[in-house]
């Protein structure tokens, strides 16, 4: 695969109406990385992810993606809301993930149906390709947008928790499909809670709580001490916050 | 009386009876796709709100040259795209949301368009707006609606994948680089144009009737988008042809004829039809092995 993409965040703050959600965030998510985001909730997880993809413009600092243009990315909502009631069959919504290849016009062949089954048959939901998606149970239909993904073939894959929903042993399965993405050279992003899925399965891990509080290996940033601290957060924000004075780094 | 004289013999005697049977299945066949997808996109009242919003481009064309069927179409094209604009502006721009702004729109447009056509019209003239008069198509208006029937069958199929993602995954779309906006607008284009085309049969109260009522009586008998489709179309043939008969033997006015069979139509699909219908509620099979 050609270069890995790459994510530089210099200084970054993403806020909303001037309350930061992300605060002075400076590092860089390197071409084939595989990190973890992690932190209490509220702590601008989701919010970071949403910077990454253009969602949430930066209100200082700046953050750029190297080696991907926006159609390279892939990027799994946390909770997408989508219309789950939407008359439409499994098999559809996995052969979306084609689109970068067919185009809103051509014609879906033999060969990528036999991709989009076997993209199904992937996340166990060989058998479902006809069932309507309105009739998925929560997990079943992450499952399927994970499908998805999987056929979007991007190189740069941004995950909001994919696994809430979902069972422990199909999260393994999926952590281990996403594994080999990141053998193939992709960068990966996963906003994950399961702190000794991280420690066993990710190399690098972010922990943030609105200030980044580490980053790095995992082992140097799952530390005690670390975790103590990012739940010190103050999820609410201060209504009558003064302006902050930090200098730009 | 026969068979044959009940059902055929109306649009074998008179040219206005086969008109209004044209002009009325070029309607319900092009409007079919329409109206499923303003209902999968929760928007069938705005479909009603933009309907309204064409009569003042349609009663400014009225005042300006009787009616002309040529300025009247005009003027509910520009009216209505222009409140489809303005409210899809103010939505995304204002807290407040797209259905509130179409309301207003809609009222202020209703009020604007009664007064125009008051000014220069009689009251006769305000029913044909409101109402429509399908027994007096002329080709013009007949060469209209097919027209822009083709036009509609022709973008659907143009982008009908498009549509359904937009309609589906919003951001998704986006995310893979797909003309969201683009085919958003071109959506509410085609409502405008089928709108338009319709008022001159149906009347701009009359109109979404066709359009709306088949399309949500459809979810009653299909699963699928295409199949909606379909039966949609099927559902809104039937109602103009009964409508036509029923308004030719009984002499009632004939949009409410068709509107009323489209909704007679939409109840029994609520009562008996094959999906979520109460009927398939009550129902209980004994249920598999699994
Ligand atoms: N659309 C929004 N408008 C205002 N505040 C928001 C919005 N989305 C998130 N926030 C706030 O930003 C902070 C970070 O949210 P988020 O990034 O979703 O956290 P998490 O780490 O749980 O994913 C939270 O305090 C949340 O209340
Ligand atoms: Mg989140």
């Amino acid at each position: 695969m050609a270069s890995s993409p790459a994510i530089h965040c210099r200084d970054l703050t993403l806020s909303y109406r001037r309350h930061p959600a992300v605060h002075h965030l400076t590092g860089t998510f390197a071409p084939g990385s595989f990190t973890a985001v992690v932190g209490p909730n509220g702590a601008g997880k989701s919010t970071l992810l949403k910077g990454i993809v253009g969602l949430v413009r930066p209100d200082g600092g700046s953050i750029e993606v190297t080696g991907a243009r926006r159609s390279d990315i892939a990027y799994l909502p946390q909770q997408a809301a989508l219309d789950r009631g939407f008359p439409m069959r499994v098999l559809d919504l996995a052969a979306m993930g084609l689109w970068r290849r067919t185009g809103p016009f051509r014609r879906i062949g033999a060969a990528l149906l036999r991709e989009v089954e076997a993209a199904l048959d992937a996340v166990g939901l060989s058998g479902f390709e006809e069932r309507m998606v309105g009739s998925l149970s929560g997990g079943q239909f992450q499952r399927a947008l994970f499908a998805r993904l999987l056929l979007q073939d991007a190189r740069l894959i941004l995950l909001d928790e994919p696994f809430a929903a979902i069972d422990g042993r199909t999260a393994d399965a999926l952590l281990g499909l996403v594994g080999r993405w990141h053998r193939e050279g992709r960068t990966i992003i996963a906003v994950l809670h399961d702190f000794n899925a991280v420690r066993q399965h990710i190399p690098k891990t972010l922990l943030i709580a609105r200030d980044p509080i580490a980053w790095g290996p995992t082992s140097e940033v799952l530390t005690e001490a670390n975790i103590a601290r990012s739940r010190g957060l103050d999820e609410a924000f201060d209504s009558d916050a003064e302006l902050c004075e930090r200098p730009a780094a | 009386m026969t068979t044959f004289n009940l059902l055929v013999a109306p649009f074998l005697e008179f040219g206005f009876m086969r008109r209004a049977l044209i002009g009325c299945l070029a309607l319900s066949l092009s409007g079919a796709p329409i109206g499923v997808f303003l209902v999968l996109r929760r928007m069938s009242l705005m479909g009603d709100v933009m309907s309204h919003a064409i009569l003042p481009g349609a009663a400014i064309g009225f005042l300006l040259s009787g009616f002309s069927l040529f300025a009247m179409t005009l003027g509910g094209v520009v009216a209505g795209l222009a409140v489809a604009l303005a409210a899809g502006f103010i939505s995304r721009t204002t807290p407040l949301k797209e259905d509130a702004s179409f309301a207003s729109f809609y009222l202020v447009s209703l009020g604007l368009g009664v007064l125009i056509v008051s000014l220069k019209g009689s009251n006769v003239d305000l029913l044909h707006v409101l109402f429509g008069n399908v027994l007096a198509l002329d080709d013009a208006a007949i060469y209209l609606i097919a027209s822009i029937a083709t036009v509609t069958f022709l973008a659907f199929a143009f982008v009908y994948r498009l549509l359904v993602a937009e309609c589906f995954d919003p951001g998704f779309l986006r995310s893979v680089g797909g003309a969201g906006g683009a085919v958003h607008f071109l959506f509410l284009v085609l409502v405008v144009l089928n709108l338009v085309g319709g008022f001159n049969a149906l009347g701009t109260l009359m109109v979404v009737g066709l359009i709306i009522l088949p399309a949500a009586s459809s979810r009653f008998w299909s699963e699928s988008i295409g199949g909606q489709i379909i039966a949609s179309a099927l559902i809104a043939v039937v109602s103009s042809y009964v409508g036509l008969v029923v308004s030719y033997h009984v002499a009632v006015p004939t949009s409410p004829a068709i509107i009323l069979t489209a909704g007679a139509i939409h109840a029994l699909s609520l009562l008996v039809g094959r999906h979520g219908s109460f009927l398939r509620q009550m129902l209980r099979a004994q249920h598999l092995r699994g």
